[in-house]
């Protein structure tokens, strides 16, 4: 059972990057790259997470010594996170730039590198 | 490459990835186990320097070098994109852009309330980063998206005017120099770069956990601009960067 939820990260990785192979559009190729990221995300919260334990967060109702699950995880989870939205903030940029240049955003048109 | 090549090779590669990870995964240690190493050391070293809040302990303390990384990380893509969508040398920038066409007065009205409410609610997330859920991170995307509800609310005018540009810009230096400050000032107190060096207070109060609330907050004005400025360009793409007449 509890290779599902690391197999799920697999497979979503592996969805994002099948987006990729067949894309005919470059915004579609863009979400496709954030959907493989977040396959990540799964992994590392999958790695980190312990059966009863709450938020790594304490409080007067979790007081420590609470069992919580792995805040390492978590926090690497947020700098993933954080990379993935500028990845596809530039990522985004450079389609604009290719759809004013070329005057297209389907990949297979895009033949040779122009100045 | 056509089309068949790329799925051949993409259909190859899977193969081999899925063998070699569906493998690895039967090693890893079981799903919801309770042996945990890293984190009991990070929750120990947390609860010696006051923060609640584990994940921003280790965030803006234990590993704050790597949020160092991090932030330059974001400072590049903001200042790549922006880049990238600045006017080109055949298209102009109107001064004035037309308002949206018609609005639901239901939907402005939740905007202009709910803005206040969201830059609010963003601050308090930036500066009880240690205590509660949240952090410099989260919180600037909550003060960057909120002040973005006046153009959900239709007026791309009135976000303009909230939002002149060049502060934003400083903002981003102000927050990345808040940082390197706090470095260098870990530095000079002779305990290394980004270490915490102040006085931890007492658990569970506002000011408390070090230099962990100042970190937080220098990101969160970071991240904040940084977000604004990323928008600003995509909007202003759209809508007031033309092509000149007869040039396409």
């Amino acid at each position: 059972m509890s290779v599902f939820a690391y197999g799920t990260g697999l497979w979503l990785v592996l969805v994002g990057v099948f987006g990729v192979v067949r894309s005919r559009n470059l915004i579609h190729t863009v979400v496709c790259v954030a959907v493989a990221q977040s396959g990540t995300y799964v992994v590392l919260l999958a790695v980190g997470y312990q059966r009863g334990a709450v938020a790594p967060i304490f409080s007067s109702s979790s007081p420590p010594g609470t069992p919580v699950v792995d805040p390492v995880v978590q926090a690497m989870t947020l700098t993933d996170i954080v990379v993935s939205a500028t990845v596809t903030a530039l990522l985004l940029a450079l389609v604009i730039q290719v759809a004013k240049r070329h005057g297209t955003i389907v990949p297979d048109e895009l033949h040779a590198l122009r100045g | 490459m056509t089309r068949t090549a790329r799925f051949v090779v993409f259909g190859i590669g899977t193969a081999v990835l899925v063998l070699l990870l569906g493998s690895a995964v039967f090693h890893l240690p079981a799903f919801g186990g309770t042996s945990h190493p890293y984190r009991d050391s990070t929750v120990t070293a947390a609860l010696q320097r006051r923060a609640p809040n584990v994940v921003t302990s280790i965030n803006f303390d234990q590993r704050g070098l790597d949020t160092f990384g991090e932030e330059a990380i974001l400072l590049a893509s903001v200042l790549g994109a922006i880049t990238l969508l600045r006017p080109g040398k055949d298209e102009t920038q109107r001064q004035r852009v037309p308002n949206a066409g018609r609005m639901l007065q239901g939907t402005r009205l939740a905007g202009y309330v709910l803005l206040p409410i969201s830059l609010i609610l963003g601050a308090d997330v930036v500066v009880h980063g240690h205590l509660t859920p949240g952090g410099g991170f989260q919180g600037g995307v909550v003060l960057a998206t909120g002040l973005h509800l006046s153009y959900v609310a239709g007026s791309y005018p009135a976000l303009r005017r909230l939002r002149p540009l060049r502060w934003y810009e400083y903002g981003e230096a102000i927050g990345m120099g808040g940082v390197v400050a706090l470095g260098v000032a870990g530095v000079l107190a002779g305990a290394g770069f980004l270490a915490n060096v102040l006085p931890t207070g007492t658990f569970g109060q506002l000011v408390s956990a070090g230099t962990v609330p100042l970190f937080s907050i220098a990101i969160g004005i970071e991240v904040a601009s940084g977000v604004v400025v990323l928008l600003a360009g995509f909007l202003e793409q759209d809508l007031a960067i033309a092509a000149k007449r007869g040039s396409r």
